[in-house]
């Protein structure tokens, strides 16, 4: 992620012979949208994502997902993981599967989409998460 | 205190990162053109397939041990050094970049007793928001550093982080060091270290005779034997990539007749070690061009070269590709089947610091802004986006790079896809 700042004006006035647009003093900064998506460009990968298991989330084929590898998962939070051999993208969750305190937890990893059931992740599997997707980029057009 | 940070097999692992199913499997990458074996793994290593193997003579052992063969992805590559060295500049503002996967870190005037948990967050780091894994050595000198950077590689038990400032731990790793392990002893001066008796690393730092090592191997020898023996003396801009030559050159993935061919594989050349000039914000005095056919092949061989000296240092692509056009028209025979050009940039200048002569053909103001923009949009669209009409549309000449991983990080059409 090169860090190329696009700003997008909020707010400006045309030049005008003899007077200065009163305006002119309001001026505020301009919109960077990498700022407003990512954080840290070093550890931000640009990811395309397909299908439709995310859609709930507003992930839909095509998307770019933006993943920040530095930050920390947790429960609730969208992740690129890597489980025995793929790349998915899903809802990182950690359930306890006993009600005792200090209990054993597991990991799932949920669609946002009724027709696809959570993988429940077991001993055994060959699982990392590759990165978190702090924000989801979306055309219309 | 200085910390060589360095990315462990930098370009397998680059693949590895978006292909994790590659992890613990032999890989080797390619040279342009995909000629020969240019980087292994440590899998590839341990099952004996030697560096700078041509890949024909590799495909029995590739096939039998089952090896992952990519082109080279330089893009890929540059891309993940750029990200490794920005996480690594967060630890330390005195840094220097020593080649595309290591790096110097200065650590002075930290507190000795903090640094191994340091090193091992920068490990952690590099190894959590790049997906790169790295080895750390730290000590007294950089030459130091080298040897335990090499010391956190090869040893399981040190994960990856070796830092060590303590008289004797240190000589017992020098001496299990070769002297022509260390950083700057090259095969010849090896030799004339063995006739002088010095072994080992060890050797060399208690060899009393200083005067000897001065004469025989003039002030570096000196130089290393301080280092060896904790005293700072290579200053980290001493080993700043020194600016003396640029060169692009590439093999076709065919034989080559047609001059007009040449002529943009030229200018393509040109074009890319011109931005590579500007970029490190130098100029050039001289350009020299070379054509040639298949060394490898058994038919009469012909290398032609041709050495420009422009009137004033330039950085100005117009200029230097219309140069290599004219001296293509100097060393080009119809009928000889080419494979390979390229240029090379030689006598180079800061662009600050360059005298300008009033009277010479400096590049035009014009022409330095054209070429700032053109950089400016290669670099954002991708490389050659915008560039000099003589390099052409169709580059039949054009490398072969049949098993390139895509520019995951680069392009928006390569991105990685996850379901």
């Amino acid at each position: 992620m090169r860090n190329t700042v696009t700003k997008l004006k909020l707010y400006s006035t045309y030049v005008e012979a003899g007077f200065p647009s009163p305006a002119d003093s309001y001026l505020e900064g301009a919109i960077d949208l990498n700022e407003l998506l990512i954080k840290n460009p070093a550890a931000t990968f640009l990811v395309r994502a397909k299908g439709e298991s995310m859609i709930g989330a507003g992930i839909f084929e095509g998307s770019i997902l933006v993943v920040d590898r530095s930050l920390e998962i947790r429960s609730g939070l969208i992740c690129i993981a890597y489980v025995n051999g793929d790349f998915t993208v899903k809802r990182f969750v950690k359930r306890n599967t006993n009600r005792n305190v200090g209990s054993e937890s597991r990991i799932e990893l949920h669609a946002e989409n009724e027709s696809y059931s959570p993988i429940v992740i077991k001993a055994g599997d060959h699982f990392e998460v590759w990165g978190v997707v702090r924000s989801v980029i979306t055309k219309t057009l | 205190m200085i910390a060589l940070v360095d990315c462990n097999s930098f370009y397998a692992s680059c693949e590895r990162v978006f292909n994790p199913k590659l992890w613990g499997k032999p890989i080797v990458v390619l040279s342009n053109n995909d000629g020969c074996i240019v980087a292994r793994s440590e899998e590839a290593k341990q099952v004996g397939i030697p560096m700078g193997l041509p890949l024909f003579k590799a495909k029995d052992l590739i096939k039998k041990h089952n090896v992952h063969v990519f082109s080279s992805n330089y893009t890929l590559y540059g891309d993940m050094s750029e990200r490794v060295m920005t996480v690594l500049r967060q630890f330390t503002p005195n840094m220097k970049v020593y080649s595309v996967d290591e790096a110097f870190l200065d650590f002075s005037g930290f507190k000795e007793e903090k640094l191994a948990a340091l090193m091992r967050e920068i490990k952690n780091a590099v190894y959590k928001q790049t997906g790169l894994p790295v080895s750390v050595g730290l000590s007294h000198t950089k030459v130091l550093a080298k040897i335990f950077n090499h010391v956190a590689k090869k040893n399981k038990i040190c994960q990856g982080v070796a830092t060590c400032f303590e008289g004797e731990r240190i000589d017992k790793v020098l001496k299990r060091t070769p002297i022509g392990e260390v950083w700057g002893v090259g095969r010849k001066s090896e030799v004339k270290m063995y006739d002088a008796g010095v072994k080992t690393a060890y050797d060399l730092k208690h060899f009393e005779n200083t005067h000897l090592i001065q004469k025989r191997f003039t002030v570096a020898g000196r130089k290393l034997q301080d280092e060896l023996r904790g005293i700072s003396c290579v200053e980290l801009d001493d080993i700043q990539k020194s600016k003396k030559n640029i060169i692009s050159t590439r093999g076709f993935g065919k034989q080559v007749t047609d001059k007009n061919e040449l002529r943009e594989a030229l200018a393509s050349h040109v074009s890319k070690a011109a931005e590579k000039l500007r970029a490190q914000n130098s100029m050039a005095k001289s350009m020299n061009v070379f054509i040639r056919t298949n060394r490898f092949k058994p038919t009469e061989q012909v290398y032609d070269s041709f050495a420009i000296e422009f009137l004033s240092p330039t950085q100005n692509t117009f200029k230097m590709v219309r140069a290599s056009s004219e001296a293509l028209d100097q060393i080009f025979k119809p009928g000889v089947e080419y494979k390979k050009c390229g240029v090379s940039l030689s006598n180079l200048y800061d662009f600050n610091g360059s005298q300008f002569d009033l009277f010479s053909q400096n590049d035009s103001l014009k022409d330095l802004n054209l070429m700032s923009v053109m950089d400016s949009v290669n670099r954002k669209q991708g490389s050659e986006t915008l560039k000099v009409a003589t390099c052409g549309t169709t580059e039949d000449w054009k490398m072969l790079s049949q098993m390139k991983s895509k520019a995951y990080t680069t392009r928006v059409s390569e991105l990685m896809e996850v379901n």
